[in-house]
């Protein structure tokens, strides 16, 4: 039996330094609701950072890798991706 | 008074430092930005890092450098769900000097690396976001961090900000990349005692083996799977393409399970820890998709310029490379006070002379090609387990027997003139 199989066993390996407010913002939260059924970065977010709440993204950027996937990824481009300030955010330890 | 360099570096990651080492070494003042905690705190990298690029800018490194394993073996796995055909190599001559490549762990490696630009006289500025470029009559004379009164000027930028890089972006030198642009990698740390280490991948101590794999591991997918021996740990990966992803509506983490959990991969880690989780994008858009480099007063080097070739796996070694080059090319202005882009240009004329242009060039739609027709991944790596299953199975059938069956697996005469026309358009993408 392999160890740490769900992304939030994953998750708990990884060291963030978090800000107290997001880096990752929604702009137009309705886009989300009317026009996007798959909710793809709800998929292939590797942090599972986007989670669908019924009617609303909920966005847990504290766990983000700064990858960037989900600026590139999302259909109608409605995520405003920044780095989060200076020493915040994801810190790798080894890897 | 506003602060002023010479050259600022936007990002400690193997371009930046190695530029703004080559800098420091010549006597130019540099700033190294980096907005982690520490140099390779955002770093990820499945873990090659190859020996001549690093030599190029620090003679022996090895000797002192935070290294893993030296490698001896390279293998290739063609895999399907339960079957491998595997090409390896390996040679004792990359186990001792000159070596070929290293193992790292980049949070290290990359520490090390910064704090030996330091020691040329770089200065390293740590958890400091360069937030845009400072723009002013056609030319960038500086950078805005999120720091308090953070404006600081320099003759030259240099963009070593990694794939995302939003200041390139910023100036216009290329548009938001697109998800078959870049690859989603997922890797985690496992930690695994050295000896187990050993015994499983068939080497001395101070010896290491990579593993690339093909085929299931991304469940047909573009894009591999990788396993690479660190010193008491294994670094076992996955990337595909994030249009992929897209695609299949695949969950990237549930495929690094799939991976682990493979049964051509799950003897090598089994009872091993896991330790670290990590996510990061990977330039994947070769030669086609090399921005601007160069304009005045700017550079762009690494994986902010797209220089990684995906098919030999190098990125690195080409970040080391550009970031050397774009330092040549700035002390050439520096010298005659001329930083602007007709000047700077001449690094992107060295970066296409160089390896790195030739192999981007050589490779240049080899990803596109396998991207568009996934059959190679989907259905010819099947079939090569299958051909190699029925003639190494010793059961009574004769050999001009088996032939015939592995010829008739090939499908109809329709489809094995796919098969040799997809043959024929594979070697045209990689000769």
């Amino acid at each position: 039996m392999m160890k740490a199989q769900t992304i939030e066993e994953k998750q708990y390996l990884v060291r963030f330094n978090a800000d107290t407010k997001s880096h990752l913002h929604v702009l137009d939260p309705n886009i989300c609701l009317t026009k996007c059924p798959d909710k793809i970065c709800t998929i292939f977010c590797p942090a599972s950072v986007y989670k669908w709440e019924e009617v609303r993204m909920h966005v847990g950027y504290e766990g983000c890798h700064e990858c960037g996937s989900c600026r590139i990824g999302c259909p109608y481009e409605n995520i405003q991706w920044e780095y989060p300030r200076g020493g915040y955010g994801i810190v790798f330890r080894l890897g | 008074m506003p602060e002023k360099f010479d050259c600022i570096v936007v990002g400690a990651g193997p371009a930046g430092t190695a530029c703004a080492y080559e800098l420091a070494k010549a006597g130019v003042n540099v700033l190294l930005l980096e907005r982690g905690e520490y140099p390779g705190a955002k770093n990820v990298m499945g873990g090659v890092l190859y020996r001549k690029m690093m030599e190029d800018i620090i003679p022996e490194f090895y000797k002192e450098a935070p290294l893993e394993r030296p490698i001896v073996e390279q293998r290739f796995m063609m895999m399907d769900k339960e079957s491998a055909v595997t090409f390896s190599y390996k040679g004792l001559e990359w186990g001792r000097e000159p070596y070929n490549n290293f193992t790292v762990l980049r949070a290290k490696f990359d520490q090390w690396f910064a704090e030996k630009a330091v020691e040329q006289g770089a200065l390293l500025v740590c958890e400091t976001v360069a937030v845009e470029c400072i723009v002013e009559n056609g030319r960038v004379v500086g950078v805005r961090t999120d720091r308090p009164d953070g404006d600081i000027y320099a003759d030259v930028v240099v963009l070593a900000d990694g794939v995302n890089s939003l200041l390139a972006k910023q100036l216009g030198f290329h548009r938001e990349w697109r998800p078959d642009e870049v690859a989603l990698a997922t890797m985690e740390i496992l930690k695994l005692d050295k000896n187990i280490i050993e015994d499983r991948f068939n080497l001395e101590p101070n010896q290491g083996c990579t593993i690339e794999i093909f085929g299931d591991a991304t469940k047909g997918i573009v894009g591999t799977g990788f396993l690479y021996t660190n010193k008491d740990t294994l670094s076992i990966g996955v990337g595909t393409l994030l249009s992929g992803l897209i695609k299949h509506k695949m969950k990237p983490y549930e495929l690094l399970e799939y991976v682990k959990n493979h049964p051509m991969i799950r003897p090598y880690i089994q009872g091993s820890e896991p330790v670290e989780y990590l996510a990061h994008l990977i330039p994947e858009g070769g030669y086609h998709s090399i921005p601007k480099v160069a304009g005045n007063g700017v550079l762009v080097v690494g994986d902010a310029a797209q220089l990684v070739n995906a098919i030999h796996r190098e990125g690195s070694n080409m970040a080391m490379t550009s970031g050397r080059l774009a330092a040549e090319t700035i002390i050439m202005a520096k010298a005659q006070n001329d930083f602007s882009e007709s000047m700077l240009d001449q690094y992107r004329m060295k970066l296409m002379e160089s390896f790195i242009g030739q192999d981007l060039k050589k490779y240049k739609d080899a990803t596109h090609h396998f991207e568009r027709f996934p059959q190679y991944f989907e259905q010819y790596i099947p079939m090569m387990n299958r051909a190699a299953s029925q003639m190494f199975t010793v059961d009574g059938t004769s050999k001009w027997e088996k032939q015939q069956k592995i010829w008739r697996d090939l499908g109809s005469t329709k489809q094995k003139f796919k098969l040799a026309r997809d043959m024929m358009k594979a070697w045209k993408v990689m000769k």
